[in-house]
């Protein structure tokens, strides 16, 4: 797939790209709109982003919390350094054929944290388009990464997001390149926390790439499908579709790191401040994930 | 700067009319023109109604001659069901072009007011989950219709840009719902089953009819320069849509080659405009704070739109039989206005006899039940909820009946 199918996330590469917007009718916002947002209705059941609280508790009760509890056994560290209130971006590293990493976050932050919190997922805007994952995915907490969406989740609704910046080039990476981080983007996740002035909280997953390793890629499946990417993975694609879903069960860990606090207003601007926090980022998400690979003696038992 | 003086194009639509009637009941609104092919479709009291298109010569004069200080525009076609192709493009682009051409270089007219649509923004796979006024498309448009509104709303911010003296605001209404209004979405949400692509669960927001005509009057009574959105609180999902209504979904057209499938299911009388099918796909969510912020409160919720909308499919098939339609005799209505033997500075009021013993305002009213009334009151206006209260107070003199409709009457007193 070329590189422009990927999500920027900075608002400004999407402002250009922008057409027909009302060019001499000013359309200038105040920028805190914050006391109009929309009051909850009680009697429904999904939010104005389409979440179920009913369908992701019937699979958080059920499919995760095996998968949490005795599948991986997922082990936490550091959950005190996600905030109780407030906004705060989420930076994890990514990988796996249906990476089971940020469901395990949003797991831990429920079943750990002291004040257990929805943690919103951005996923491709591919999966908007996708029959199935289309309805499914923002029933569970998913929100297409589109910098507006992460901009009124963060800024907005001071709620918590969760973002892969390695994107599609850390769930295709192949096996023998484990825990090696690719490229962060262009750094636009730096921009949007700046922009809504809340912390980076960088966490570290280590168990994805040995529950559902990726020995390669099928292209011509991949073409046949119009599906993101066809891994070969243990169990898929020879057990069909639910194969996506045999995960090995190798023992999960996740380590939430210190907040990267942002306070002084028109940080985003400063596009080489941007890109020296995002390589910062980077370099203590992949340092974490060394050092928690050395003490590590086992795949399957930590 | 209040406007005083207005001339509403589009009388005879829907919108045109509703909003004639509602400046009417403004006394600061001195006059109040309307223009149109056609001729009005409700009963006006003190509006006039002048036969103009599209020509901006003749417009210019009636501009020029009654000292317009406000034009709304409220003729775009949004909806390529109810009008054919090539007809809503010589209104919706070409029409407006000769609008604003009568309204600008240095006439009377202070302010404009432009009644675009959501459309505008699309439906695709990388929209945000929430367009604010100040975003444009991902991709340019497919459909004629959308193609039309944005070449529409490019003129309009010419014409902007061009008359800095004149105030224009550009309100973007979502998907109306209501009992009155006939849109290809209403009709839709009133099949047996609410058909859905196969696979996908579109995200809706939708406007109620009584708060498109509150906001085209809150913009025209305040000075609100630049784009709005105009849509209330709340997206739901459609699957929400069909739940509220009481109806089941059914995906029946296949999430390829859906436009085929959909070319077939018009041929059985189903209305899906091309300009549909994006939405029941992707769906689309829009940012209201903008005018939220300037001051304007919604009536409706989009939750509130569909059950209010599911009430009124219910009770259509008890109310039997359709009313007298009103229709425009330019005799009449002059001999109304302007003849020296009218001594009623309102005339309608005369119509039927003493008040409190006039017919309801609801057809076959003595037919229904208490319940049945009750869940029309919400739909009725002030005057007609005033009418209802003597007439049953006469007649049956239920007190469950009475009493929701005095507390319908404070609740309305209180939000003023």
């Amino acid at each position: 797939m070329p590189e422009s199918a990927r999500t920027p996330l900075s608002p400004r590469e999407r402002r250009e790209e922008g057409l027909g917007s009302a060019g001499a009718v000013p359309a200038v916002r105040p920028d805190d709109l914050r006391r109009h947002l929309p009051a909850l209705e009680p009697d429904r059941t999904l939010t104005d982003w389409g979440r179920s609280e009913r369908i992701e508790g019937a699979m958080d009760k059920t499919l995760v919390d095996f998968f949490y509890r005795y599948w991986f056994r997922a082990e936490v560290e550091g959950i005190e350094n996600v905030p109780s209130t407030g906004g705060a971006l989420l930076v994890s590293n990514h990988a796996g054929a249906l990476p089971p990493d940020a469901t395990m976050i949003a797991k831990a932050i429920r079943e750990e944290h002291p004040h257990p919190r929805p943690l919103n997922i951005t996923v491709e805007h591919f999966f908007k388009g996708y029959p199935g994952f289309s309805m499914l995915l923002p029933k569970i907490g998913a929100v297409a990464a589109h910098p507006a969406n992460v901009h009124r989740l963060l800024y907005d609704e001071q709620q918590l997001v969760l973002v892969f910046p390695e994107g599609r080039k850390g769930t295709e990476k192949l096996y023998k390149d484990r825990y090696r981080l690719r490229r962060f983007g262009r750094g636009g996740f730096v921009e949007a926390a700046m922009r809504a002035r809340v912390p980076i909280v960088p966490v570290s997953v280590v168990g994805a790439e040995e529950a559902a390793p990726v020995f390669a890629q099928m292209g011509l499946l991949q073409r046949l499908t119009g599906l993101l990417y066809v891994p070969l993975t243990p169990t898929f694609p020879h057990l069909g579709p639910l194969g996506m879903l045999g995960y090995l069960p190798a023992k999960f860990k996740l380590r939430f790191l210190e907040p990267i606090h942002f306070d002084e207003p028109d940080m985003h601007t400063d596009s080489g401040l941007v890109q020296t926090v995002a390589q910062d980022v980077r370099a203590r998400i992949q340092e974490s994930l060394f050092d928690m690979l050395a003490t590590r003696r086992s795949v399957w038992f930590g | 700067m209040r406007s005083r003086r207005v001339l509403i194009t589009g009388l005879s639509t829907y919108w045109g009319g509703r909003l004639a009637r509602a400046l009417e009941a403004d006394p600061q609104v001195e006059a109040i023109v309307g223009v149109d092919n056609e001729e009005p479709g409700v009963e006006l009291e003190r509006t006039e109604y002048v036969k103009v298109g599209n020509q901006h010569g003749l417009l210019r004069r009636v501009v020029e001659a009654a000292e317009i200080d406000t034009v709304v525009d409220t003729r775009l076609v949004v909806d390529s069901a109810v009008t054919a192709p090539r007809l809503a493009h010589e209104n919706n682009v070409i029409g407006t072009m000769n609008i604003l051409a009568a309204c600008g270089e240095g006439g009377p007219v202070k302010k404009f007011v432009f009644k675009s649509s959501t459309h505008f923004y699309g439906a695709n796979q990388d929209d945000p989950a929430f367009f604010d006024e100040t975003m444009g498309r991902p991709h340019p448009p497919r459909t004629a219709i959308e193609r039309d509104i944005l070449e529409a709303e490019a003129s309009v911010a010419e014409f902007a840009d061009r008359n800095p003296e004149v105030a224009v605001s550009v309100l973007r209404f979502a998907n109306v719902l209501g009992p009155d209004v006939d849109t290809s979405h209403i009709d839709f949400l009133g099949l047996p089953m609410v058909p859905m692509i196969l696979g996908f669960d579109p995200r809706y927001q939708f406007v109620h009819e009584d708060d498109v005509v509150h906001a085209l009057e809150h913009v025209t009574q305040n000075d609100l320069p630049g784009v709005f959105n105009v849509a209330a609180d709340g997206v739901l999902a459609l699957s929400e849509v069909a739940s509220l209504l009481g109806k089941r979904y059914a995906p029946i057209l296949p999430p390829w080659g859906t436009g085929l499938a959909a070319t077939a299911v018009r041929r059985l009388g189903v209305k899906i405009p091309a300009e549909m099918l994006a939405q029941l796909r992707f769906g689309r969510g829009v940012d209201n704070r903008r005018l939220k912020a300037a001051g304007f409160e919604y009536g409706y919720t989009s939750r509130e739109a569909v059950v209010a909308l599911g009430e009124h499919m219910r009770l259509h098939p008890l109310l039997r039989g359709d009313p007298e339609p009103y229709r425009y005799e330019r005799e009449v209505e002059e001999f109304l206005r302007w003849s020296p033997n009218v001594r009623n500075a309102r005339p309608r009021a005369q119509v039927g006899a003493s008040p409190g013993l006039s017919a309801p305002p609801v057809d076959h009213y003595d037919d229904l039940t208490a319940e049945e009334i009750i869940s029309l009151l919400s739909s009725l206006e002030r005057t007609d909820l005033e009418a209802l209260r003597d007439y049953e107070a006469a007649h049956g003199g239920r007190h469950d009946v009475i009493g929701a409709i005095e507390s319908l009457l404070a609740r309305s007193a209180t939000a003023g």
